[in-house]
């Protein structure tokens, strides 16, 4: 296998892009990732999408996106693993670049889900759960994460004040990013006030729905040493693992499986624990999911996200800086693309380009990106060499 | 076909049937062909008792499409007696007197319906079980 690295990330602002269309958002992404890089040069294309059907009518993304970006004929392919269908698809243009098949592979995250209403967009989201099983019965994903977020609270004593903390310190994060659909900070006042979904998780819990698309360029370290332009980012781990699609059927709810196994698979790849971990990008669709990613991963013990949240240890200036970018809450959820601009901000972060959000002295990242209630669940390390 | 894919769920839906693995008893819901615990390919069928308890629930309070009129209800995880679990509603209770570990049974019930003129769906929904 070759060692890779990142050398071209591109990102559209994320929010309500009601200009531009999901052709636009995809190419937009892509042009600004090949003008990071410096390149022209694309081997392969692997596109992240959760739903263009449902939200836009429209399938086939291979071909569309590749031929819109002036690369008909190019090699192209979409992957979908629900919300973790971005990551899922860097992970495939790792493959190709690692394989030998392609030299330059680029990952375009997509979704843009404001060409339908409110209503269908919660209803193409919750495809992501089990249909006959689930969304069948009438929940949607604010409530099986409010089953996840009671039994948390009942076992481990996690407070509703600490979920609010979480969405607090995104938000804190996000007001420091340009490409945030919601760059102001917030109180916990604002997040314990706001409507209640699905009890105890209120609308300030709740990621919010959002178009936009993330790209990044990847190729062999070799190549990447010869371009020279930023600090090296290499792809030092992937780690992916699947779990029960239907929450209702694990063993123990609380332990998110898939999220746990793809970080010890991905931390042994690169050689590395937890512990040499500098920051991460997690999936915070809902607040009780980052105190809960927090735990699977090892950066805290089981119980203890609430508690590390509230007391600063994931802050910016925290031990462990989580979210950076804001994360889903408050830099927005373009489901496919959130998986890409969590690489996107952890190559930023590792470049030392993250500007008023920079982490310190970041040398190694890993970006959690999962699907569903934990369903499928991939993670990356990367590292500036 | 709509009316095919609502129908196949009949035994689970209707009738709480489940499958049972011939090699280690493990009981699935809904029916699987392959047993996620050993890999065995046989099942006998395995009626469901529908009574159980409350392992997490919520009160939805923003409904997805379809379920507006119903709101707020209860949604909840329960473990039957056969040590299987289930997803359900919770209804004929004040969803805000719920709490974990209340036993549940189980009544047919209608689940939703495609408008005025179209199926209407029907499947279990649990309620509080007074031990009568
Ligand atoms: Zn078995």
């Amino acid at each position: 296998m070759r060692d890779v690295a990142i050398i071209g990330i591109g990102m559209t602002r994320f929010g309500e892009l009601w200009e531009m269309s999901l052709r636009d958002i995809a190419v937009e992404a892509a042009l600004k990732c090949l003008d990071d890089a410096g390149t022209e040069h694309i081997d392969s294309v692997t596109i992240g999408c959760m739903s263009s059907g449902l939200f836009n009518q429209q399938e086939h993304l291979a071909s569309l996106v590749t031929d819109y970006l002036g690369r008909r004929n190019t090699p192209a392919v979409r992957v979908e693993s629900a919300c973790a269908s971005g990551g899922m698809a860097v992970r495939s243009a790792f493959m190709e670049v690692a394989s030998g098949i392609s030299d330059y592979a680029i990952a375009i995250g997509v979704e843009k889900m404001t060409d339908v209403d409110g209503n269908l967009a919660t209803k193409a989201l919750a495809t992501a759960a089990d249909g006959d099983y689930e969304a069948f019965h009438g929940i949607n994903f604010p409530g099986l994460y409010a089953l996840l977020a009671n039994a948390h609270m009942e076992k481990y004593g996690t407070t509703r004040e600490q979920l609010a903390e979480v969405a607090v310190k995104n938000h804190r994060n996000g007001a420091l990013n340009p490409h945030s659909q919601f760059p102001r900070e917030i109180t916990t006042d604002t997040v314990l006030k706001s409507a209640m979904i699905a009890d105890p998780l209120r609308l300030f819990d709740c990621s919010p729905i959002t178009d936009g698309a993330a790209a990044v360029l990847i190729t062999t370290v070799e190549e990447a040493r010869k371009i020279g332009k930023h600090p090296l980012v290499v792809i030092s781990g992937i780690g992916t693992a699947t779990d029960t699609i239907a929450l209702y059927q694990r063993k123990d709810i609380l332990k998110m499986d898939a999220v746990q196994m793809a970080g010890k698979r991905a931390l042994q790849m690169a050689g590395k624990t937890i512990h040499d971990v500098d920051f991460a990008e997690v999936h915070d669709c809902f607040t009780i999911a980052e105190i809960m990613v927090l735990e699977a991963l090892g950066i805290v013990e089981p119980g203890q996200g609430g508690p590390a949240t509230q007391n600063g240890h994931t802050a910016l200036n925290g031990k462990f800086p989580v979210n950076p970018s804001g994360g889903l809450k408050s830099k927005g959820h373009p489901v496919g693309a959130t998986g890409v601009a969590q690489i996107c901000e952890a190559a930023l972060q590792l470049r030392g380009q993250a500007d008023k959000r920079q982490i310190n002295n970041a040398r190694t990242a890993l970006t959690q990106n999962m699907g569903g209630s934990g369903g499928s669940c991939v993670i990356h390390i990367l590292e500036a060499k | 076909m709509e009316v095919a894919k609502h129908w196949r769920e009949t035994p689970e839906r209707y009738r709480l049937e489940a499958g049972k693995c011939s090699k280690c008893n493990t009981i699935v819901f809904p029916q699987r062909i392959i047993c996620p615990e050993c890999g065995n390919r046989k099942f006998t069928t395995q009626s469901l008792s529908g009574k159980g308890k409350l392992v997490s629930f919520t009160i939805i309070r923003i409904a997805p499409g379809g379920f507006e009129d119903l709101a707020p209800y209860a949604v909840g995880i329960v473990e039957l007696e056969e040590g299987v679990n289930i997803l359900t509603q919770i209804t004929d209770c004040n969803p805000e007197d719920l709490k974990t570990g209340d036993p549940l049974v189980a009544k047919f019930r209608r689940i939703n319906e495609d408008g005025k003129t179209g199926m209407i769906y029907y499947a279990y929904k649990f309620v509080p079980d007074a031990g009568l």
